[in-house]
């Protein structure tokens, strides 16, 4: 195929019976990407709620954490949207001439106020300790320290009243946006749902329910993420400490894991429960009305995509994670292997529904596959392939390991929110 | 002059009420519904395709290849020509080779050949944009490069499309695609550069049996609007409340 023949969708399109000529599966792997990010974004947010707006003591130090992790995923959550336009140059696009019969062309709007809430609310949690860097970093020698200073300096915006009333203010300041910050949160979320669940011409997609199985997923996922990059680095703090002999006793943060982590793992159980209900209702009401479409989805839920959906996803992903969460004496390890099972399964969850969604011909006569290229020879199947999607992935750590430089979430010198 | 506030306040009422009448005789239009209610109302194309007529030559697809610029060897076409053929045994062999361009010269269906014995019914069904009253890729379009004319006809903004491929998914008929050079949705639009310089459309004109016609269903004296008004027509996947306008004569239930 010369270079000018190629039609997006073809090089990972493996057609089998009659499918119509225009059909290809059009929207792959960044598509999967794009609900899995927003999600851990909004999951990562509403565990950090938790904290700020009811009070959990005991999570505070993932609060924390989270808090800052969403703020570095945020970002990320936009990126498999450009990866995927076959335009990026007009991205903005949807915010200058916004067409608002379209779920999509909310999304600048939803994300930006998003976007606005987590900043000002980091802002108001950490306000006191951008404070306390400027002070303390006043006479501190060397062009470094002068630049972290510079960088504080502007991070308070002008704001230097650490008085009791203003801290009292801050931190009341930080609750409210939190509360607003949950409902904005789920309809981030709930609104990519609304994206695939409006679309009358899928079958598999068309659900009213496919918001809220995307809201309960999302938080499963986000509280997934939240705890296990939480025990790697406190594991990898106590682990460097342990080996400097340092400051801070191992032992110390070990003790404060396990409480958070169990805690955070009853939400996490709570919302899983929620998520798969809903999923096996969809499944089988699908199964009860029968459709005139229920025969192709039945021979691809329970025939091309068995493996996929019942095995990869409900099983590996939900119900062996559930019993390894469930059974007594959970260790470190054990939490750790449940919290990778749960990620996986929900990213599988996404995969069945955008890939799963475009497995079967709007014909309902042939069948589609997608083989997603692993090897990139071109930009597209580098963005559209399992590179890009890698690429996505890395991209919130790196940018959390930026962000916290200024922004420490983590142990003792977290803000004071 | 000397003004009590009862008098005051009446005044003002008064005035009020009088400033308010010439605003509320005032109906703010879109400029579609404007342009709807003075002109645009005189026409709305509708496309009828008889099947009986159809051979399966592939001429139309041909046309409208090299008419609208679609790269003549990629496997992507703003129309196409669909064969089916229904075997004694009660299943159904469909295909579109090339999307049916070069026409159906073998008994082959996907590399299965099929005995003419076996044969219970065999036809051609073309298929094309249906230029839907209520379009779902217009709804979905996130910018709004994808609209709908006053004459019916929805039309892509090759300048404003972002290639998000909402309007793809959103299409029940599988009628759109990326172009290949373009790099934006695209689809048929009865030739719109055509019908609007009174020509005919690429796959109409191309037509040696007349199995495509085009005609305006405002006009009750066009030909094409009398055959759908006074004869039994079909239309494809109606149960998506998308009011499409292409109709058929001939169509049977097996087509998809």
């Amino acid at each position: 195929m010369s270079a000018d023949l190629v039609v997006h969708g073809a090089e990972w399109t493996v057609k089998e019976l009659f499918v119509y000529p225009n059909e290809f599966i059009y929207w792959s792997i960044q598509i999967v990407m794009y609900p899995y990010m927003t999600g851990l974004v909004a999951g990562a947010f509403v565990l950090s709620s938790l904290y700020h707006v009811f009070g959990q003591k005991d999570l505070k130090e993932i609060a924390q954490f989270s808090l800052v992790f969403s703020l570095a995923l945020l970002p990320v959550a936009a990126v498999p949207l450009l990866l995927h336009l076959q335009q990026p140059l007009r991205a903005m696009e949807p915010l200058l001439t916004p067409h608002f019969t379209s779920a999509i062309a909310a999304f600048g709007i939803v994300f930006s106020t998003y976007a606005l809430i987590v900043l000002s609310e980091i802002w108001f949690v950490y306000r006191g300790y951008f404070v306390a860097q400027v002070h303390a970093l006043r006479d501190q020698p060397g062009i470094g320290n002068s630049l972290r200073r510079s960088v504080y300096r502007g991070l308070t915006l002008g704001a230097y009243d650490v008085s009791d009333e203003a801290l009292a203010t801050d931190h009341k300041a930080a609750k409210i946006l939190a509360a607003v910050g949950i409902p904005v949160a789920c309809f981030l979320h709930g609104y990519a749902g609304f994206i695939f669940g409006s679309v009358k011409a899928n079958a598999l997609w068309m659900s009213p329910l496919m918001p809220v199985i995307f809201i309960m997923s999302a938080v499963v996922s986000g509280i997934a993420l939240c705890m296990l990059t939480y025990i790697v680095i406190m594991e990898w703090q106590a682990f460097r400490n342990r080996r400097r002999g340092g400051a801070m006793q191992a032992s110390e943060i070990r003790g404060a894991e396990a409480d958070v982590v169990s805690k955070s793992a009853r939400y996490l159980l709570g919302f899983l429960v929620a998520a798969i209900s809903l999923e096996i209702l969809d499944l089988i009401f699908r199964g009860y009305t029968a459709m005139k479409s229920w025969d192709i989805l039945r021979s691809v839920m329970y025939g091309k995509d068995f493996m996929n959906i019942f095995v990869l996803q409900y099983t590996l992903g939900n119900l062996v994670p559930f019993i390894l969460l469930i059974l007594p004496g959970r260790t470190i390890k054990r939490t750790v292997l449940a919290l990778l099972l749960v990620l996986f399964g929900v990213f599988m969850m996404r995969w069945n529904v955008v890939i799963g969604g475009q497995a079967f011909s709007l014909s309902f006569s042939g069948y589609m596959h997608y083989h997603i290229p692993i090897i990139p020879h071109s930009v597209e199947t580098f963005k559209e392939g399992v590179f890009g999607a890698l690429f996505v992935i890395t991209l919130p750590f790196i940018l959390f390991w930026g962000i916290n430089k200024f922004v420490p979430s983590l142990g003792r010198d977290a803000g004071t929110g | 002059m000397s003004c009590s506030r009862r008098e005051f306040l009446k005044n003002t009422m008064a005035g009020a009420v009088a400033a308010a009448m010439p605003a509320c005789s005032v109906i703010l239009l879109a400029p579609g519904e404007a342009k709807a209610m003075t002109d645009g109302s005189k026409l709305r194309w509708a496309f009828l395709v008889d099947t009986e007529k159809c051979v399966g030559c592939g001429l139309c697809v041909d046309a409208c290849k090299t008419e609208n610029e679609i790269p003549y060897d990629a496997p992507v076409s703003r129309t196409w020509v669909e064969r089916y053929v229904i075997t004694k045994d009660g299943e159904t062999h469909i295909d579109s080779p090339k999307a049916g361009r070069d026409g159906f010269t073998t008994g082959e269906i996907r590399g299965e050949e099929i005995d003419p014995e076996d044969i219970d019914k065999a036809f051609f069904v073309p298929k094309l944009c249906n230029q839907c009253d209520n379009p779902p890729c217009v709804q979905v379009c996130p910018v709004g490069a994808t609209y709908q004319t006053d004459d019916g006809v929805v039309l892509v903004d090759r300048k404003w499309c972002i290639g998000c491929g909402y309007c793809v998914m959103a299409c029940p008929y599988g009628v759109r695609f990326f172009h290949p050079i373009h790099k934006t949705a695209e689809k048929c639009n009865f030739c719109y550069h055509r019908i609007t310089d009174g020509k005919q459309a690429a796959c109409v004109q191309a037509c040696p049996f007349e199995a495509r016609k085009m005609g305006n269903l405002r006009d009750p004296e066009d030909p094409v609007t009398k055959v759908i008004s006074n004869e039994r027509v079909q239309v494809l996947k109606d149960e998506y409340g998308t009011k499409p306008h292409v109709f058929y004569l001939g169509l049977d239930e097996k087509v998809r």
